[in-house]
């Protein structure tokens, strides 16, 4: 049986996770796979409406064992889940803290995928692992691409799976992508990882 | 392209010794993207292309602080939070004789347009005058002008519906040549004046401060900075509008203040202890 273990097992510092259109049937997939103490900090862009409110992620939340929050602004990056707020980009600084903008739509999107993954990528370099998901346009395929260019792990859903295949699509021609799966393949996938508390990242 | 930490730390360097722009207090992450933006508008390929032009160049500079500083926002943008200032702000407010205003961070203006809106229809246009400021001149002219893509009057409408206006928001603008033109008796209490958060100190006594989605550009000290400010220049019953995800929790003034409305972050200044 062939070990796949060099690449599943891998350490890294966060995970971002992109989706759009499909993301109420998707995300709950992908993030109920991740246990209560699971250590790497996983952040979400979703697109939402902008007047969603404060209380659009409850459902989700409800869905995942890991707790799961709305970023707030300078707050650390730290183990759980963290979903951008409507109508805000979200970013991470230097300093492994979040910042919130509410500059211009980015490929019509606010939050946009492409800001947060593009910020996360300068922070994170190769210890950060970016996964796009269903979705009806291509936010995220910069944001991505951003991230292998820094030697980080990408992920993408496999479009034949997915409910909108238009973003992984648009994610897989911006890069070569190191991992086409279905959600629940992504699930497990991510389940595995573990947090990297010395640098390095992936080999 | 792709700019370094140190280009940004140069680059800020330079602005503020030549202009006296200080940036270095603004987070990071959005900076970088809108130092990015700035590069490829004006067919800059690194920043080391740019200072000269910078230093140099009156026009581009402004063009600089134009693109580093400036917030699109909209009118009567989280309607709910408009519906929470008529309902606590606005009961204080009249119990003053005399009420001044300062939105702190106007940009282009809509959010100005918003609040002689909500005053005019809860009749304290008359006994209020509002001071808005930004260290941004080309969108304070934007501002006094008020004239807004008539694409965006859909929203505002709706947003206005949502925030309780009383009346019809067609009753504020006029179209024309694809624009709408805010009313001129709007900016009639209105002052609009160029002030720097980062370097200038508050003026007069306010009793009422709205600086809502300017704090999440600063750094945690700049917006302690900027907090003591607000604090300084509100009288005793005052308050403090934030955006809906700012807050004065953590800062340096937070025991100063009541929270008055806590999801629309808006605060009233205490008596001093």
């Amino acid at each position: 049986m062939k070990d796949d273990s060099s690449s599943i097992t891998c350490a890294c510092a966060c995970v971002v996770i992109g989706v759009s259109a499909g993301g109420s049937g998707a995300l709950p997939i992908v993030l109920s796979a991740l246990p209560a103490d699971y250590a790497v900090p996983v952040i979400v862009v979703r697109h939402l409406y902008p007047d969603a409110g404060p209380y659009g992620h409850d459902v989700l939340a409800r869905a995942c064992a890991l707790r799961l929050s709305e970023a707030e602004e300078k707050a650390p990056v730290t183990a759980g889940i963290h979903v951008a707020p409507a109508n805000y980009h979200l970013l991470v600084e230097r300093d492994r803290t979040f910042a919130l903008s509410i500059d211009e739509r980015v490929r019509w999107a606010r939050p946009s995928i492409d800001v947060l993954f593009e910020s996360a990528a300068d922070v994170y370099g190769s210890d950060l692992v970016g996964v796009i998901l269903t979705g009806a346009n291509d936010d995220g395929a910069r944001g991505l691409r951003r991230i292998k260019e820094a030697g980080g792990t990408t992920i993408v859903q496999d479009p034949a799976t997915a409910e909108f295949p238009d973003m992984p699509r648009a994610a897989m021609e911006a890069c070569k992508v190191g991992h086409v799966l279905p959600l629940e393949g992504i699930g497990a996938l991510l389940g595995k990882l573990r947090l990297d508390t010395c640098g390095g990242g992936e080999t | 392209m792709a700019i370094s930490d140190s280009d940004i730390d140069r680059l800020l360097e330079t602005v503020n010794d030549t202009h006296g722009y200080d940036f270095t207090g603004y987070s990071r992450a959005s900076l970088k993207r809108r130092i990015l933006r700035f590069l490829r508008r004006n067919g800059f390929d690194s920043v080391d292309e740019a200072l000269p032009a910078l230093v140099g160049d009156r026009h581009i500079f402004q063009e600089f602080v134009f693109d580093l500083t400036v917030v699109v926002t909209e009118m009567f943008r989280d309607p709910w939070v408009y519906r929470a200032i008529r309902r606590e702000v606005i009961p204080r407010l009249k119990t003053f004789p005399f009420v001044k205003i300062w939105h702190a961070g106007c940009a282009t203006g809509e959010e100005v347009y918003a609040m002689a809106i909500l005053l005019k229809e809860e009749g304290l246009a008359d006994r209020a005058r509002i001071y808005a400021t930004d260290l941004n001149d080309s969108a304070l002219a934007r501002a006094r002008e008020g004239i807004y893509p008539v694409e965006r009057v859909r929203e505002y409408t709706l947003n206005y519906q949502r925030g309780g206006g009383t009346t019809s928001f067609s009753d504020y603008y006029h179209a024309k040549y694809g624009s709408a033109i805010m009313a001129p008796e709007l900016r009639k209490n209105v002052v609009f004046a160029n002030h720097n958060l980062v370097t200038d100190t508050a003026f007069g006594e306010m009793n009422l401060v709205i600086c809502r989605n300017v704090l999440i550009y600063f750094n945690r000290s700049l917006q302690d900075r900027v907090l003591q400010l607000f604090s300084e220049c509100l009288c005793v019953g005052g308050l403090l509008c934030l955006g809906t995800k700012e807050t004065i929790r953590f800062s340096g003034v937070s025991r100063e203040f009541d929270v008055l409305a806590r999801k629309e972050r808006i605060y009233r200044k205490r008596v001093a202890t």
